[in-house]
């Protein structure tokens, strides 16, 4: 079995299309409109009751919240001590500026060992530097061992989800791919059956693999220990079978002192699997010594790719907060509609609009046209277990996203429609004559539009409105105008 | 009690109706009501989409005209979200410190108008009259940003002869997000569908909620598809009645 490159995305070299062009093919996709609608349905629901019985919830959010926050503060004295604490504990610590350093280090490991295959828990910092593909070019198979990240790895797709990244196909679909890739005969689509083909798979690369590579969702800055989340047990497999681990995190994952797991362990799995308590939660310091289950050899990478230019934008640093969770996936009436491929990036929904152009930087029109993709009806800000005010970094970017086009842009940007348009509104509403004499001026020349009593279509870029909404005609009076008549001059 | 309204220009130019309602439902409930004829727009639509430098001098002329006023009141959750939530990063934005002190102590005086109603005033039966089956989309803004609750919904069930249903999902956006439902049409159309086949479950011939904007859009969809549902402002289910018209009035 070969590792298939997915499309490219954000995180790739070349352009990727915007959200707006993606989003329409997933649109017209029926079955993934319903998979994707059951899907978000049922775990919204599940969340919702998981999170009622907690009558502190609101205080751990906000406990979730100010510990982040240290973090981003003092970031840099939290990784100086992780790397002091992991080195005490016999683990080696690297620093990875980009994917392509943080892929180097990782390979040049597996090759010192004379790896062929490794075997991966599910991580996205390995999807966002594009591990797979790298390890593939330097002759090493890497084989994902969790579930979902199987499916799509055989499918040769990307992940549309950060927690369930094969949320977008269903059992029938999944019973097809195992029969046609795993070669097993006579499978039911029941999850015991699909579960119990893939278990008999994975075993066998789980007991021949000598390198393991994990993602971290926490790493304790006081004493080294490493932490993986997750459901399968297969991340358990990866981190204490193999005799050599490998662990890629990004920066933004350490957190102060083993006690913060006290708020980050019940925020954590009620937010995103709307479980009490995490199924097979991991965690290991260092290396195990000679009885001890665990690796002989631990090496933690750590990656910056962009973090600490979020982190230099006071308002856009929240995002670094994220705990992967994915409550505002599911929650967010976009993504429910479009899917997580839209959104071309390892890191999609409403945290992947404020997270992906943070990283990558303002400037590409595939990742600006991210913060564009929400109605900003605020339910991502509801459910997000650290506070990130996701609405808010969206507005903020917007803003970064049109001052580059008006101060650094070129000519084509500058002089885009949009651009004018919305320069002309502002000088209109900053005088109150110049705002009554538009209000004129438009009941006078929307003549040519109106057609027994609405709109029915608009011209150049408004026309998507009236595909499939009428427009009201501006009616024969406005609103001062009465006031004037009735109430006499205000 | 004497309040400034705060018509917001979309209103202003698109809904008149909704602001003489509001004016006719307040004079009934024995608030003086002031229109400040200077005002112009909030800038919400210029924050939102970006031109943040253009919204700036709207935030400031806000500021200047309302700031005198004890109270604010707008027939639209949306535009008050913007004064109470987002002036105070405008301000950041915009680097103003003395902006941001006096936006800090106008925001708290701005209301929306059902809270107005219910939060401030205390008053939940206004004496309205409305025979009709009505179903109420609780807009993102007045729900998750203003938090007006169940105030509106409290309005109406004091409504006489009203037939209030709920809404299914109605807690869920209607896609129309301002200059979303241009930019991203499609998903915006997807969000459409939904809350009109949710409204068509009602069977409800009237359609209500705290903001044209989204009423336009949902609106826009019915009519489209020749759905036989209206979309009517919240002001005008409460200012309807037998005596609705109240003072002399021309036009």
């Amino acid at each position: 079995m070969t590792t298939t490159a997915g499309p490219p995305d954000a995180f790739s070299t070349g352009k990727t299309p915007t959200f707006e062009q993606s989003a329409k093919r997933s649109l017209a996709d029926t079955q993934l409109r319903r998979n994707l609608g059951k899907a978000t349905r049922t775990i919204r629901a599940k969340r919702a009751i998981a999170v009622e019985e907690m009558p502190d919830w609101e205080e751990l959010r906000e406990a979730g919240r100010a510990l982040k926050e240290r973090v981003m503060r003092h970031l840099d004295e939290y990784l100086l001590t992780l790397e002091e604490s992991v080195t005490r504990a016999g683990g080696t610590v690297h620093w990875a500026r980009d994917a392509g350093e943080a892929n180097r280090i990782i390979a040049g490991i597996a090759r010192g060992h004379g790896a062929s295959e490794v075997v991966k828990v599910k991580s996205i910092a390995t999807d966002e530097t594009k591990l797979n593909e790298h390890l593939q070019r330097e002759g090493i198979e890497a084989f994902e061992t969790d579930l979902a990240e199987l499916i799509i790895q055989l499918a040769g797709e990307t992940s549309s989800h950060i927690l369930v990244p094969a949320i977008h196909k269903n059992r029938a679909e999944i019973r097809e791919l195992f029969m046609r890739r795993l070669g097993a005969e006579d499978l039911s689509d029941e999850p015991e059956a699909l579960t119990n083909a893939a278990r008999l798979y994975l075993r066998e690369k789980f007991l021949n693999a000598e390198v393991g590579v994990s993602g971290a969702n926490f790493a304790v800055a006081e004493t080294g220990t490493v932490c993986v989340v997750e459901s399968e047990g297969n991340g358990r497999m990866c981190t204490t079978l193999p005799d050599v681990l490998v662990t890629l995190m990004g920066i933004e994952k350490v957190i102060p002192s083993w006690r913060d797991f006290e708020v980050f362990m019940q925020l954590l799995p009620r937010s995103s699997t709307a479980e009490r308590m995490n199924p097979y939660t991991s965690f290991w310091t260092g290396v195990s010594g000679e009885a001890g289950d665990g690796p002989r050899e631990f090496h933690l990478v750590l990656l910056d790719n962009g973090r600490t230019d979020v982190l230099a934008d006071e308002i856009g640093r929240q995002a670094l907060n994220c705990i992967r969770c994915s409550a505002c996936l599911n929650v967010c009436p976009v993504y429910e509609r479009t899917g997580g491929h839209a959104y071309n990036s390892v890191y999609p929904g409403p945290i992947g609009a404020i997270l992906t152009p943070q990283l990558v930087g303002i400037g590409d029109s595939g990742s600006d046209s991210l913060p564009y993709a929400s109605s900003l009806c605020g339910a991502c800000y509801k459910v997000c277990p650290v506070k990130i005010n996701i609405p808010e970094v969206l507005v903020h970017l917007r803003g970064r996203v049109v001052r580059r086009k008006q101060d650094r842009g070129n000519l084509r940007e500058r002089l885009d429609p949009e651009n004018l348009a919305m320069r002309a509104a502002a000088r209109v509403f900053s005088d109150r004559e110049r705002f009554e004499k538009a209000q004129r001026l438009a009941r006078i020349g929307q003549w040519p539009l109106v057609r027994g009593g609405a709109i029915h279509n608009l011209p150049g870029r408004l026309a998507g409105w009236t595909e499939v909404r009428e427009l009201k005609p501006l009616p024969d009076r406005t609103f001062r105008e009465w006031w004037k008549l009735n109430r006499g001059e205000g | 009690v004497r309040v400034a309204l705060f018509i917001t220009c979309f209103n202003d130019t698109l809904f008149p109706e909704t602001g003489i309602s509001t004016v006719r439902l307040l004079e009934r409930l024995g608030v003086e009501v002031d229109f400040p004829a200077e005002q112009t727009c909030c800038g919400q639509m210029h924050f939102n989409t970006g031109y943040q430098r253009e919204a700036v001098p709207l935030v400031r002329r806000f500021v200047e005209i309302f700031s005198p006023y004890e109270a604010v009141v707008a027939p639209s959750g949306s535009c008050v979200s913007m004064v109470r939530e987002l002036y105070p990063l405008a301000a950041e934005l915009a680097g103003d410190g003395s902006l941001a002190t006096r936006i800090e102590e106008l925001g708290p005086r701005v209301y929306e108008l059902s809270e107005f109603l219910v939060k401030k005033l205390g008053i939940e039966n206004v004496g309205a009259y409305y025979p009709h089956r009505v179903t109420y989309h609780p807009t993102c803004h007045s729900l998750r940003m203003l938090e007006v609750g169940d105030a509106p919904l409290r309005l109406l069930r004091a409504v006489r002869g009203i037939d209030l249903v709920e809404l299914p999902e109605n807690e869920e956006c209607c896609g129309f997000g301002g200059t979303f439902a241009v930019k991203n049409a499609d998903t915006s159309a997807a969000m459409l569908s939904d809350k009109i086949r949710h409204v068509m479950d009602t069977e409800a011939e009237v359609c209500t909620a705290g903001d044209n904007s989204c009423l336009m859009h949902i609106g826009g969809g019915l009519s489209r598809g020749r759905a036989g549902v209206r979309t009517v402002h919240l002001a005008e289910i409460l200012a309807s009645g037998d005596d609705a018209r109240g003072m002399e009035e021309r036009g």
